[in-house]
């Protein structure tokens, strides 16, 4: 609990606010990027240089991008001209409400299973690939089959639109 | 085998890059103004007005007869005629123009001024360096700016005014033939009033009814 | 001798920084180092947009820019103040904020990059374990800077490029990320510093730069293809094409703005190189070892003077590829052979040194690029262009 650390969350949430309650949606967007960009950092001072450095690269470089097309191909680019927010908005605050309960419950169950003074292991590129290709290959290998039907289903879409439109 | 064609794409490049350090013939370009591309015979800028003899105002050829004005498509001629005559190169007294005002900002080179100009007193110009920064003046010619030499003429377009030239000399060569011709009548009638040659007079007859050619000529 | 001019940042900052009190060193260092990197490839921008200027003209058979300064050396000065001293125009509907944070964040973003290059021997500012994907990391957030500035100047022509470019920019990274996985492959480390000293060592007098192998051979023209087109550079310009949609995204701007697109996107094209020459070329090792005694320094600018003179030159070669054709080429072509080239570098791997690397690996990888282009000249994708004329 340093400064740093305050700084870098106040940015996170912060942005996450300014994603929530921008009018236009492409602003919510950039928030959403720069509440991105502070989790990245939040990795970087943890020393986790892998989780950071990908966290960059996958979700600003990626879903972000996604994200901001998503909006543009459709008509959310619009300002609303009514306000944003929504009538089932109560159910909503429950629920998250009860999402938060269920990780605060769980990161403070796991607190006393830490030593406080251990000097944090330095892992490396190295010690990741191992424990991917070792001990947690068959998530890896699930993970990229995921990703793989995610693709053909895209092109199967996109495809029957263009077998429509011809 | 693809990416053939990029490699040689890539070895024409290399050529032109190379070769233009070693031959200065491949260089397309000028470094103008230092050096200027030499223009065509043919090109035409902006009209001016010929004068022949070293004096500018003695020697114009224009008679004031204000066909260009009339036939210039944007109407950028401004033509005023003189009170007095003064004699052409035949020696005929012409009237001459007082004021000949050509607006260059609104002359668009169609060059039917010097088409229709039955005296060849209006040609155009190849310079086109005309840029000044006075814009209510700067691009209205006067007389005095647009009067050039013969000399000059023959600078920028040698076979057009070798042509011209040759065609006024023919004309005051007639004219001057008969002139001559219309004084030996004169002289004859003047012999045959005295009763001493009655022979003469039949001489005369076939130079007389010969119909005078217009002085000046068309084409 | 030698190794004195080859260290000269390293004792001139020393001595520099040993003027302040001890606590202050580290941070006089690092923003001292930061300063130096921003003025010298600022300096390289301005002598890669001269050269550009200058060699465009004469493989164009003219004279390049050469009336302001002899050789028209002061060319780029005069270009920037022109932009500095020319209107800021903001379009009235523009979104203003974002339309000014575009410029701003490409330029941090891109300079940022620089900060994993070791430039000369132990000259990198930061070495980190995973410095390639930091690179990487960077490169992908310049994309949502093209993005802001296309969509925030309320422009067809803007939107339209800043998806072109997207697009574009997302399938050619795809492309650069597979094709430098091989190298960490062989060097068994994503950082920078490491992978040039496992190619910094010789047998004989010839170096063993990744290039001079098959599996780097091909690596390393998948990587210039890639990076020339993940820099928006010709024959890949469709998004910024000068005759096609007026500037692409940054239609909207002028003035300093434009200043800073621009230098964004020539710093960009640089750090791209320094990647290249670091992964491939053996970053700041001579080519022979008997020219060692020339600072490492040297030869990594050299390096990346040249390639800068590559992407030059193919610029002034290949006409513009259009869109769908950009496309195909990236995910039909580049990618599969990537991939190839992945299963290559591995077969190369576990062979073990000796001939049968050499011979199996070359072999595989020219079969697959003469097989792909005989199935592109059949199906007349490549190659080219056949006509049928009517009879």
């Amino acid at each position: 609990m340093s400064i740093p650390f305050f700084v870098i969350s106040a940015l996170t949430v912060a942005g996450g606010l300014a994603a929530m309650t921008l009018k236009n949606t492409v602003h919510c967007a950039l928030a959403l990027s720069v509440a991105f960009a502070g989790i990245a950092l939040l990795f970087l001072s943890l020393d986790a240089q892998f989780a950071g450095f990908a966290q960059i690269l996958i979700y600003i470089g990626a879903v972000a991008i996604l994200v901001v097309f998503a909006i543009l191909l459709t008509r959310g680019s619009e300002t609303p001209t009514d306000g944003v927010h929504s009538g089932t908005w109560l159910v909503g605050l429950a629920i998250a409400a009860a999402v938060f309960a269920v990780l605060g419950w769980a990161v403070l169950a796991s607190a006393p299973g830490l030593h406080d003074e251990a000097a944090a292991p330095v892992v490396t590129v190295r010690d990741i690939g191992n424990a991917l290709m070792g001990r947690y290959v068959l998530p890896l290998e699930i993970v990229a089959l995921l990703l793989t039907a995610a693709t053909i289903g895209a092109v199967i879409v996109a495809m029957h639109e263009k077998a429509r439109t011809k | 085998m693809l990416g053939e064609g990029i490699l040689k794409g890539l070895a024409e490049t290399a050529k032109n890059f190379a070769g233009s350090f070693v031959s200065a013939e491949r260089l397309t370009t000028v470094q103008y103004p230092e050096e200027r591309v030499p223009t065509a015979e043919n090109a035409r800028v902006f009209p001016f007005l010929v004068y022949d003899g070293p004096e500018w105002l003695a020697g114009l050829r224009c008679v004031a007869c204000q066909i260009c004005e009339k036939e210039c498509p944007p109407k950028c001629i401004y033509i005023e005629k003189s009170k007095d005559k003064k004699p052409d190169y035949v020696g005929k007294p012409q009237i001459y123009p007082a004021k000949f005002d050509i607006d260059v900002s609104v002359c668009m080179s169609c060059q039917i001024c010097v088409e229709v100009c039955p005296f060849e007193a209006i040609k155009m110009n190849t310079e086109f360096e005309l840029a000044t920064d006075d814009r209510f003046g700067g691009l209205l010619l006067d007389r005095e700016k647009l009067a050039k030499s013969n000399e000059y003429y023959h600078h920028v377009h040698p076979t057009e005014a070798a042509e011209v030239d040759a065609r006024l000399a023919e004309e005051k060569a007639k004219h001057e033939a008969k002139a001559k011709a219309a004084a030996e009548a004169a002289a004859a009638k003047a012999a045959a009033t005295k009763p001493a040659a009655p022979q003469s007079a039949p001489e005369s007859a076939p130079a007389t009814p010969k119909p005078a050619p217009p002085a000046g000529g068309g084409e | 001798m030698a190794a004195t001019i080859d260290q000269i940042w390293i004792f001139f900052l020393h001595w520099l920084v040993g003027f302040l009190p001890a606590a202050w060193q580290h941070a006089a260092a690092v923003v001292l180092c930061v300063a130096a990197i921003i003025a010298v490839f600022c300096t390289l921008f301005a002598l890669a947009v001269l050269m550009e200027r200058k060699g465009l003209g004469r493989m164009q058979n003219r004279y390049g820019p050469n009336r302001v300064g002899i050789f028209g050396i002061l060319q780029p000065v005069a270009d920037g103040i022109k932009a500095l001293i020319k209107e800021d125009v903001v379009p009235f509907r523009a979104d203003a904020v974002v339309h000014f944070l575009a410029p701003v964040v490409l330029v941090v973003t891109v300079f940022m990059g620089y900060a994993v290059l070791p430039m000369g021997r132990h000259m990198v500012l930061v070495d980190m374990d995973a410095g390639l994907l930091f690179f990487f990391a960077m490169g992908a957030a310049t994309e949502l800077s093209v993005f802001m500035a296309g969509w925030s100047s309320r422009n067809k022509y803007s939107l339209l490029g800043a998806m072109r470019a997207i697009a574009q920019m997302i399938s050619y990274e795809v492309v650069l990320l597979l094709a430098s996985i091989a190298v960490v492959m062989i060097a068994g480390t994503l950082s920078l510093p490491k992978i040039v000293d496992a190619q910094a060592s010789y047998s004989g007098i010839f170096p063993h730069w990744y290039v001079f192998t098959p599996w780097g051979l091909a690596g390393f023209l998948i990587f210039v293809i890639a990076s020339t087109a993940e820099t928006n550079r010709s024959p890949f310009d469709l998004p910024e094409g000068e005759s096609e949609i007026v500037a692409g995204y940054f239609t909207e701007y002028s003035g300093f703005k434009f200043a800073l697109f621009f230098l964004g996107e020539y710093v960009e094209m640089l750090a791209v190189a320094g990647l290249g020459t670091t992964l491939f070329l053996g970053g700041w090792s001579a080519p022979l070892s008997v020219l060692n005694v020339l600072p490492s320094w040297f030869w990594f600018f050299l390096k990346v003077m040249l390639w800068i003179c590559f992407f030059i030159w193919l610029r002034g070669t290949l006409p513009r590829l259009r869109q769908d054709q950009l496309m195909n080429f990236a995910w039909k072509f580049a990618l599969p052979f990537t991939l190839l080239n992945l299963v290559v570098t591995a077969l190369w791997r576990i062979l073990g040194p000796g001939w049968e690397q050499w011979v199996f690996c070359t072999a595989i990888l020219a079969a697959a690029y003469v097989f792909m282009s005989l199935v592109g000249f059949r199906a007349n994708r490549v190659g080219p262009r056949r006509y049928r004329y009517a009879e």
